[in-house]
């Protein structure tokens, strides 16, 4: 009986993963490093965000057009524009994400070729455009094809993969608050990216720190801009709904 | 051009201690690393950092390899007179720069 009533007070007091309680790796960080990330004047992702500005007007391309001459003032036309990523392209009908979307832009009306991804050109300016929405909530778009994707990002964050055999879900909803070695298991939602992370010593994004996942488990990584990146990317967004945007983050 | 953040107060009450801060992009690469290659990849870090009230040197400091990429400083100084403040780094490879900013100095 003692027993039994023990086993029962266990079971409630552990955390239900991912629904009840969801929390942002911010929660989980050292004082120093929350710190750092709240104050603009101290977090280094604020770097590649200034960065970013001074590319936003920047003439570029065979039209000699920079962002602003279509887009205005960042400010406001790019506000909230990071939490609905990943969406649809209309012209191509498949969704693309915030980096890639960037990357279209700069083909399509500067008629230039676009920074790699990852490239510090790429990351800036994507952090720049992401800052517009820190604080907003993220609100993945209300489409069937998102929804689509979002469920088959879900089947690739539940499948076990890599010589380890082990799936997103088993450490970011089984064991999430747990430890891995010293550090804190994090709950996974994308709220920050691109982020500077104090082991990378530089800003990265949401597919870099994928790769260090998939890599950690010794499995094949996405390729980036891939169609199954970027539907993990979207069913991990959907998870984080309603969580505020906190690029550019920092993490340890 | 590296880039930096800075914050400055605009106006001080002379005789108040204020904090003044510096954010500055750089690699800070150790010189012990080993790159892709297996080659060690060279030192490249900032040496020197020095901040000046007109002229006259309030702070300064000598890094080393140990310290982080884009390295931050904070430190606090005593507002004497209106004038312009004057940021230093120096490093290796020839990396030199320098940014100023105004500051009153209210009685």
């Amino acid at each position: 009986m003692r027993a039994a009533v023990l086993a029962a007070l266990l079971l409630a007091a552990m955390p239900a993963a991912g629904a009840e309680e969801r929390r942002s790796g911010f929660a989980d960080m050292s004082a120093a490093t929350q710190a750092m990330q709240a104050d603009d004047a101290a977090n280094p992702g604020m770097l590649w965000v200034l960065d970013g500005e001074g590319r936003w007007s920047r003439k570029a391309g065979r039209t000699e057009r920079s962002c602003a001459d279509c887009h205005g003032e960042a400010a406001a036309s790019m506000r909230g524009v990071a939490a609905r990523y990943p969406a649809i392209d209309a012209e191509r009908g498949e969704a693309v994400d915030l980096a890639g979307r960037i990357a279209l832009c700069q083909t399509r009306h500067q008629e230039a070729t676009p920074a790699p991804r990852e490239s510090e050109a790429s990351l800036a300016l994507t952090a720049f455009v992401a800052h517009q929405s820190r604080g907003l909530p993220i609100a993945p778009p209300d489409d069937p094809r998102i929804a689509l994707l979002q469920a088959e990002g879900a089947a690739l964050y539940r499948m076990r993969r890599g010589q380890l055999n082990l799936s997103c879900a088993q450490c970011h909803d089984d064991n999430a608050g747990r430890r891995l070695a010293g550090s804190v298991i994090p709950q996974g939602h994308p709220t920050g990216y691109p982020l500077y992370r104090l082991e990378w010593q530089g800003l990265g994004s949401l597919q870099r720190r994928l790769r260090g996942c998939t890599t950690g488990v010794r499995a094949e990584s996405f390729a980036p801009g891939s169609h199954d990146a970027i539907a993990l990317e979207a069913y991990l967004m959907s998870r984080a709904a309603g969580m505020p945007v906190e690029t550019p983050a920092v993490r340890p | 051009m590296a880039r930096v953040i800075l914050q400055v107060p605009a106006t001080a009450v002379r005789g108040s201690v204020i904090e003044l801060r510096a954010l500055i992009q750089h690699p800070m690469e150790t010189g012990f690393r080993p790159g892709s290659s297996g080659e060690v990849l060279p030192r490249d870090i900032i040496r020197r950092f020095a901040c000046a009230w007109d002229g006259e040197e309030v702070f300064s400091a000598e890094l080393h390899p140990a310290i982080a990429a884009n390295p931050y400083l904070a430190f606090t100084t005593i507002a004497t007179e209106s004038g312009t403040l004057t940021f230093t780094w120096k490093g290796d490879n020839g990396f030199a720069q320098t940014e100023t900013r105004r500051i009153t100095v209210t009685p």
